[in-house]
């Protein structure tokens, strides 16, 4: 290790931390927005921190909205398509690692071309199912269509490659059951990709704003983001509220990151991997 | 031979077994909605109307100047954001991979905030930030005199885009600092050594030796970045709706308004056929053009 500070050192780091600070302000701006009032948040000059913190923000968004009806939402949106995916990903990622059988390489293949495809590009074919299936307008249309996701499946297929073969030989052997043999042998070593699949899902969905705005219209079914969306559009220039709103449905999330944060880099980094 | 068809038998009907939940799902709700949309873009599909129109559509797309215009939009929004984000990532990737775990971590999370906070809270904060009178952008370029009146940043035709894509890059890096962090920390260090002994300078032992290893990073996140910025919609929807004067329209928004605005379904669903096509080539080339000398 050579601890040689350069000029060209010294600029690299006075412009990290320009950026450092560029990149957390919005998030500071919000934060620190929701305690403004009305007229203190449009003041100019701006007020760095908050002078006369206030809760009236929140207690407009929980009282006059059903904003906590819209974090439960998110919430369950969230939870349910992460479980819903990872059990089936890991399931579907597990067997094209570790067997051999007929259709394998096109089925791969399959899954590989749709993870190019964005979701929102067949959106209106998509909505006319929900529609068909008469479930729009609840939580489950944003759920449903989530769940055969082919990143999740290719991440899993990454992890799997890691369990070694002569202990699925010789579960084999000993007269396991197949399904057995996925829960107490396999699952174990794919652990870690379940949990980067599991928080990348649970980030993934939660900021799912256009899959939410097209399947989601009442008020009650709203998400925490459609929430905060719908209340910009109604009272736009009410930037303490919105503020707030953003706040509560960053939080979270960010809350979660910061927790699972070494889980998170792997899924990335692994998904990323060539396979 | 008999035997092993049958162990293979056995074999597939497991594996579909296990394949099953997620094979269902991706047929519902991937498959057939793809089947749908290129079906019904030969259609002429709104609340009242299913016809037979062969390719009027699309020849109606390739003559719709709102089109051409949020087709130009989108391209300008890719050609901006994709070298910029790969050019910014590598080089804080590089600034912190050596550093402490601690360091690394924290670097990981500031340039991750933005895409953790989400797309919607991101952009009502920039909203007010951009706000022409009680913005914070207007107050501190002013007081920096680098400008003489408000500017009207979502207002004005000459800025809006930019100012979308912005917000887009602070959103975009996360992922790809996170992955070269990553590959820069795998690139064999006794390689680099040696080089440098043998008398390489810093920007040989990058282009050299770290570049070639980096190659498959960079072109997965040319591909993810390019389909993010495809993508990009809730910025738009919540910023200028397209507008003024559909100057930061984008074919995602414009497929979004067409087909729940106005209801016209088979005119959207050419849309998202044509934007289907031109991710699948541009992924394509970009495989073909930069992996052409990667070697795994």
């Amino acid at each position: 290790m050579k601890k040689k500070t350069t000029p060209f050192g010294v600029l690299t780091i006075i412009l990290l931390s320009i950026l450092t600070i560029l990149f957390v302000f919005p998030f500071y701006w919000i934060m620190t927005g929701a305690f403004k009032s009305q007229p203190d948040a449009i003041k100019i000059p701006p007020q760095w921190w908050p002078q006369a913190p206030t809760l009236e923000n929140f207690e407009k968004l929980l009282i006059q909205n059903p904003a906590a009806q819209w974090l439960f939402n998110s919430v369950f949106i969230s939870v349910v398509t992460m479980l819903l995916v990872c059990i089936t990903s890991s399931l579907a990622g597990y067997v094209l690692a570790k067997k051999r059988f007929y259709g394998q390489k096109l089925l791969f293949s399959i899954f590989i071309a749709a993870m190019a495809l964005p979701k929102q590009v067949v959106i209106v074919p998509l909505v006319r199912i929900i529609n068909f299936m008469g479930i729009h307008d609840t939580l489950w249309a944003v759920i449903l269509p989530l769940i055969g996701w082919p990143f999740g499946v290719f991440l899993m297929k990454q992890f799997s490659e890691n369990i070694p073969g002569e202990l699925l030989e010789s579960a084999k052997i000993d007269g396991c059951g197949e399904l057995r043999t996925f829960v107490s042998i396999a699952f174990p070593i794919i652990k870690p990709g379940f949990a980067a699949l599991a928080i990348f899902t649970f980030i993934n969905t939660w900021n799912d704003y256009f899959m939410q705005l097209v399947m989601l219209s009442s008020r009650s079914k709203l998400t925490v983001s459609l929430g905060v969306a719908t209340l910009q559009a109604e009272m736009a220039t009410n930037y303490g509220l919105i503020m707030a709103g953003a706040a509560l449905s960053a939080i979270p999330i960010v809350a979660v990151f910061t927790i699972f944060q070494k889980s998170f880099t792997q899924g990335i980094t692994m998904g990323a991997v060539k396979g | 031979m008999k035997t092993s068809h049958k162990l293979m038998m056995r074999e597939t009907i497991v594996s579909y077994t296990f394949l099953a939940p997620v094979l269902i799902f991706f047929a519902v709700f991937v498959l057939t909605p793809m089947v749908m949309g290129l079906v019904t873009s030969f259609f002429n599909y709104t609340m009242t109307d299913f016809t037979f129109v062969g390719i009027d559509n699309y020849i109606r797309m390739f003559n719709d100047e709102v089109f051409i215009k949020s087709l130009i939009n989108t391209i300008i929004i890719v050609v901006a954001s994709v070298p910029i984000t790969v050019i910014f990532s590598l080089f804080v990737a590089s600034q912190t991979y050596e550093k402490s775990a601690f360091t690394r971590s924290f670097f990981r999370c500031v340039f991750f905030l933005p895409v953790v906070t989400g797309s919607v809270a991101v952009t009502v904060v920039w909203k007010w930030i951009y706000d022409p009178l009680s913005g914070i952008m207007n107050y501190v370029l002013k007081s920096g005199n680098l400008i003489e009146q408000n500017i009207s940043w979502l207002g004005d035709k000459r800025y809006a885009l930019l100012a979308i894509i912005i917000i887009l890059l602070t959103t975009s890096v996360g992922q790809p600092i996170i992955l070269y962090i990553a590959s820069l920390g795998n690139i064999d260090k006794s390689l680099m050594e040696a080089a440098r002994v043998d008398g390489a300078n810093e920007f040989q032992v990058f282009w050299k030796i770290k570049w070639p290893s980096l190659l498959p990073t960079t072109l997965y996140i040319v591909v993810i970045t390019t389909i993010n910025s495809f993508q990009c919609f809730a910025l738009i929807q919540l910023l200028t709706s397209g507008g003024p004067n559909y100057s930061t329209s984008t074919i995602m928004y414009y497929l979004y308004e067409k087909a729940f605005k106005l209801s016209e379904y088979g005119y959207a669903n050419t849309m998202g056929v044509f934007l289907a096509v031109l991710i699948g080539i541009i992924s394509f080339a970009q495989f073909k053009f930069l992996g052409s000398d990667v070697e795994y």
